[in-house]
């Protein structure tokens, strides 16, 4: 049994300090973008998602090169993204794509550009790496408050807005009808998007937190019909991925004979990718869950 | 307008429409449209498509403000927030995907437009099953919205829409994307709800046949203007020709009604060899 566990879970894992705090920011992250996934997923936005992560890209890098943080410029540039997403018609079902593909197609100019200077004038070569794949294992432990600080507000604007977000996805007609402000919830919605894009661009990279974004909710609404257990569905595989992924990371260092640890980001979305199509087995083996309707009958005789 | 046995009738009305005109970018959608719906009465919104069906109804439910004209619900003024008009929309797409019971897009009719997380209670759950009993929903309950047939759709949605226990309900075109005998049931449910629970429906087709037999009232708009009334009142060669602004006949057909261009009309030529604008 001990030495299954070692096998399992290579020698110095729990005890290294990287590992700990990769673990508990990566939960955390985890759970935010699988929240603001599951709501991005039902209201048929994962394409305005991906752009948000482009847009962070930009701002991650933009923000190294005149030596602020990444995560500075991944909130900042995601959050001013979202706003412009809004303002250039990201609400309208026509102007969505456009919207998003403008957008995407700036973001992803200026990340070519500030990367291309990130390497070259100021010699950072792990710039890339760093913000296109993300630096879990080399995030310290000072960033917690922060992150944490942003994760809350995103699950509270999340939480504040869940009914009316909820009847505007269903239809933005009887929302707005029933006088919910239907373009204030969706730029709360998709701020909320921003922060969770800009927190896992920082554990798996801009490029890759799609991935943590749309996988777990994808996964979760394969599997449940409640929304709330959808919910929790998806902060479940987002945070087992993530923990599976650092794990396997750490695990990979022992594999070959050079010592090279494998990319944490990859086993992540590797473990999101299984999952995802583990659930697909499952719905196909479960029947329909609608069952036919004959009620006329009662009608039919009353009218 | 300050007629006293006008005023009376209209605190009296589930619904009064005076005088609205709406125009947008420009082009003439509304012109000086009035009627009167009485409490509990059937309603049928009838006109071809492009008449202003839709953006009446967006009137009335304060989503459109008119260049001129007042709406009065219940015999208060209207406005938004008010949950005593209730709303079944247009292409009201489901997707199958959404994790989504129908009870709880039921109960969303609720209080879906309050901030803040849902408190479950014995009460919200009775409310939301007995709604759903009232429409025939309750066995596909507990099932996907998206995966609901159009007709089970519908009265998911006619039961997220009465739930808040609304005084008018207003459906837009309905029928539109539904087979005859799912359009049927949901006609003769909307006709036991109206008796049942007192409220009034205004509902808008192009097509009237299917509702001859339940309606109390026809509301007809063709062109942006609108004549009320009894079918029998309404639907006549003489008020629908004022209406187009062209010569049309009212054919009956084995009790079905079909509203023809006439000959020689300017319609003729609008219509482009289409010459019957509405048939069942």
């Amino acid at each position: 049994m001990h030495q299954l566990l070692t096998w399992i879970v290579e020698p110095g894992f729990l005890a290294s300090a990287p590992v700990r705090t990769a673990a508990l920011i990566g939960g955390i992250v985890a759970v935010v973008s699988a929240i603001a996934g599951v709501f991005t997923v039902m209201r048929g936005q994962s394409f305005a998602g991906h752009a948000l992560g482009d847009v962070a890209a930009a701002g991650g890098s933009g923000a190294l090169l005149i030596g602020l943080t990444p995560l500075t410029g991944f909130l900042g540039l995601g959050i001013i993204g979202a706003g412009t997403m809004d303002l250039i018609g990201v609400q309208r079902v026509r102007g969505r794509d456009l919207a998003t593909g403008i957008v995407l197609g700036a973001a992803i100019g200026l990340t070519a550009l500030f990367l291309y200077l990130d390497t070259t004038a100021s010699a950072t070569t792990g710039a890339t790496q760093q913000v296109l794949f993300g630096s879990i294992f080399t995030t310290t432990s000072t960033t917690i408050p922060v992150i944490t600080a942003f994760s809350l507000l995103a699950t509270g604007v999340i939480a504040v807005i869940w009914r009316p977000l909820l009847l505007a996805t269903v239809s933005p007609d009887i929302a707005a009808a029933r006088g919910v402000p239907v373009r204030l919830v969706g730029v709360a919605y998709l701020v909320t998007l921003a922060i969770a894009v800009a927190l896992s661009s920082l554990t798996i990279g801009a490029i890759l937190s799609t991935a943590l974004l749309i996988g777990p909710a994808a996964t979760a609404l394969r599997l449940t019909r409640r929304t709330g257990t959808a919910l929790l569905a998806a902060c479940v595989t987002g945070v087992a991925a993530t923990w599976a992924g650092i794990l396997l990371a750490y695990d990979s260092y022992y594999w070959g004979a050079a010592r090279e640890g494998l990319p944490v980001s990859f086993f992540i979305v590797a473990v999101i990718f299984t999952a995802y199509l583990l659930a697909g087995c499952r719905k196909a083996a479960r029947p329909r869950d609608a069952a036919p309707a004959d009620d006329a009958a009662r009608d039919q005789a009353a009218a | 307008m300050t007629d006293p046995a006008r005023t009376r009738a209209r605190a009296a009305a589930a619904l009064d429409v005076a005088g609205v005109s709406v125009a947008l970018s420009g082009r003439q959608i509304l012109d000086d449209v009035s009627f009167t719906i009485g409490p509990g009465q059937f309603t049928g919104l009838i006109g071809p498509n492009g008449a202003g069906k839709t953006t009446l109804l967006r009137v009335i439910l304060g989503l459109q403000r008119p260049a001129a004209g007042t709406v009065t619900v219940d015999g208060q003024p209207r406005s938004r927030r008010d949950p005593s008009v209730g709303y079944v929309p247009q292409k009201v797409l489901l997707d199958p995907d959404m994790p989504m019971r129908a009870r709880d897009l039921v109960a969303l009719g609720i209080d879906g437009h309050r901030f803040g997380v849902a408190v479950r209670s014995r009460a919200r759950r009775q409310a939301v099953a007995e709604m759903l009993d009232a429409v025939g929903a309750s066995r596909f309950a507990d099932a996907r919205a998206g995966l609901l047939s159009g007709g089970e759709q519908q009265r998911v949605l006619i039961a997220q829409a009465l739930i808040s226990r609304p005084r008018l309900l207003l459906l837009d075109e309905p029928l539109a994307n539904l087979d005859i005998r799912s359009g049927q049931e949901i006609v003769s449910l909307l006709a036991r709800i109206t008796r049942e629970q007192q409220v009034a429906v205004l509902l808008s087709a192009h097509e009237m046949n299917p509702l001859l037999p339940v309606m109390d009232r026809v509301v007809y708009l063709a062109a942006g203007r609108a004549a009320s009334g009894s079918a029998d009142e309404v639907i006549t060669g003489e008020v629908l020709s004022r209406l187009y602004g062209y010569h049309v006949d009212v054919l009956h057909v084995h009790g079905r009604i079909l509203v023809v261009a006439g000959p020689g009309s300017t319609g003729d030529r609008a219509l482009a060899g289409r010459d019957v604008l509405e048939a069942g």
